[in-house]
């Protein structure tokens, strides 16, 4: 087998029988990132010597057995928003272009110490605002199932990468489906933990109270893996919960039969394109046959999640984005400009994209005087009621199954027009950040050739149940196996 | 449908510091409009007694020991200012005479 094409599992097998080296492994990737990324374009940067380097270390320590890791040794690319000391951190905009953080973010200090070989970082919409990876202020990423095609957003160039097999696992960050959709689009499996399980210092932040970072795997199994070694308390990230990490792998294989799956009304409606329909009641079909109740059950509020996540994701990045000054860091303007305010406003307009703009203008416009009653506060108080759906719905059931998208992915170009249709493409994966609660993607048919995902949603806390549940149907199925023809 | 016009456009660029010409804020007037006009949509929903979302994870503070430890230095942290004088990072006058 191609080593580009392991799982996780498999690679830490060849790697611990020293049937294979990390340096062997981290050159197969390279290799195959200058192949095939000039037809993707996934990658905004590759840091190759940075990846030898850690893959000699990562070699060194298998040899001795010392502190081996499920992750010692196996190469992985990062969403260009979470920071990597000495290597360029994006946001795939032009006002962070050439930004080379001093500081490493928590999830890439406790990849690097479990052994972890980073490859580079992978684009994205910029300071992912966007559903398809074309507001990327540097070139759009192709789906590599249909290179006419978009991988989705925010995580484009990460969903592409795993997609491809541009690395064994990757990082992706969820603050309104960012994970979920491009794995759908992609065809690859990924999470959004709950919201505080895992450490967003270092994130470059757009929502700080949506945003959460999760691993894009080949299955279910890597995933749990992966979320192991990123998740748990950070003293630099308050809003991390204290609970201690579950070894998900542990009780990954544990039967499904009795538990209950919730089939929530509303994210069945017209407008899904039928293929999509089909591969969903399939879906649903082979957890009856494992054993699985199905109930259906109502989330009255989903028609309005979408207004309530762009709202406050827009009052919260208006705020979050005001760092972004030419001052300190980044891109700055300061030719002829009379007061420090120029060079905000001269930076700010040649650095920004016009999404950005967008958002952070309609944030300001939100939250100001004679607005703030009738936009931010009442999309506050929705929030607290899409939180109270979810809590009734799993008072009845384990978990949820809904689609990541109601079609597959769509061509470049076909929603850049209008940005309210780009934002409808986010509709069933907006309502979980709000909430908080956590959601697994995995891939579960096709459509016209096209990937189809599906999503299980899961209490707070409780992604335990969301890697055993989607095991359980990777198990007796292949859709994850399957790989776009390159 | 909402309106939004060219002066309130203008206006809330100036709010998050963006310079933006006649031309975009007439575009972005358009854009906006449609927009809003989509989240107007929450009025349909009865909020009377219910209290705002303020948290998601944990309801308390989260507090600690105040103590020195160790931080960034000075010449690492300049490392990414445009410019910078004397350890400071150097920016026109903020204050002063105009």
């Amino acid at each position: 087998m191609q080593p580009t094409n392991l799982t996780i599992r498999e690679a830490h097998e060849l790697l611990t029988s020293k049937k294979l080296s990390s340096v062997e492994l981290t050159q197969a990737f390279l290799q195959r990132i200058r192949e095939i990324d000039p037809k993707i374009k996934a990658y905004v940067t590759v840091s190759e010597e940075l990846a030898l380097e850690q893959a000699r270390k990562a070699d060194e320590r298998i040899a001795k057995g010392e502190n081996v890791t499920p992750l010692t040794g196996i190469p992985f690319s990062m969403k260009d928003c979470i920071s990597t000391r000495s290597v360029r951190t994006t946001c795939s905009s032009k006002i962070l272009e050439n930004y080379i953080p001093q500081y490493n973010a928590t999830v890439t200090d406790k990849l690097a110490q479990a052994g972890a070989v980073l490859l580079g970082k992978t684009n994205m919409d910029e300071f992912g605002m966007g559903s398809s990876c074309e507001n990327s202020a540097f070139f759009n990423t192709h789906n590599p199932w249909d290179l006419e095609r978009v991988p989705g957003g925010s995580s484009g160039g990460s969903a592409a990468a795993m997609s491809a097999s541009l690395a064994a696992f990757t990082i992706g960050e969820d603050t309104g489906g960012s994970v979920r959709m491009p794995a759908g689009f992609c065809g690859v499996t990924g999470i959004k933990p709950t919201y505080g399980r895992v450490s967003r210092y270092g994130l470059i932040a757009l929502v700080s109270s949506f945003d959460s970072i999760g691993p894009m795997t080949r299955d279910a199994h890597d995933c749990a893996t992966v979320l192991e070694h990123i998740a748990g308390h950070d003293p630099l990230d308050s809003t991390t919960y204290q609970s201690p990490v579950p070894s998900y792998t542990q009780h990954i294989n544990k039967p499904v039969k009795g538990m209950k799956l919730g089939i929530p009304k509303e994210y069945f409606v017209a407008g899904m394109e039928a293929g999509v329909e089909s591969a969903m009641q399939e879906a649903i079909r082979t957890y009856e046959k494992l054993g699985m109740e199905i109930h259906e059950v109502s989330l009255p509020h989903t028609k309005y999640a979408l207004p309530v996540y762009y709202l406050l994701l827009f009052a919260e990045a208006s705020a979050n984005l005001a760092r972004m000054d030419g001052t300190r860091f980044g891109l700055s303007i300061s030719e002829n400009a009379k007061d420090v305010i120029d060079i905000y406003l001269q930076t700010r307009r040649a650095g920004f994209g016009d999404e950005v703009k967008r958002r952070i203008m309609l944030g300001a416009y939100a939250l100001s005087a004679g607005y703030y009653d009738a936009y931010y506060l009442k999309a506050q108080k929705v929030r607290t009621l899409l939180r109270q759906d979810f809590e009734t719905a799993f008072s009845k059931v384990d978990i949820l199954l809904a689609p990541t998208s109601p079609t597959t992915a769509f061509k470049l170009g076909e929603k850049t027009s209008d940005p309210l249709e780009m934002y409808l493409s986010d509709i069933y994966v907006v309502a979980t950040n709000p909430a908080g609660v956590p959601a697994i993607a995995l891939p579960c048919g096709f459509s016209k050739d096209m990937p189809v995902g599906m999503q299980l949603i899961g209490k707070h806390l409780d992604e335990q149940t969301l890697f055993q549940v989607a095991h359980a149907y990777q198990q007796v199925t292949d859709w994850h196996k399957q790989k776009p023809p390159l | 449908m909402s309106t939004i016009d060219t002066k309130t456009v203008k206006h809330v660029a100036y709010l998050v510091r963006l310079g933006i010409s006649e031309e975009e804020a007439q575009k972005f007037s358009v854009q906006f409009s449609s927009i809003i006009d989509y989240f107007n949509m929450l009025n349909e929903v009865d909020t009377e007694n219910v209290p705002p979302a303020s948290d998601i994870a944990n309801a308390e503070n989260v507090l600690r020991e105040d103590v020195v430890q160790p931080s960034m230095s000075r010449e690492e942290f300049l490392k990414n200012a445009p410019q910078s004088e004397r350890g400071y990072v150097k920016v026109p006058t903020v204050l002063g005479e105009e």
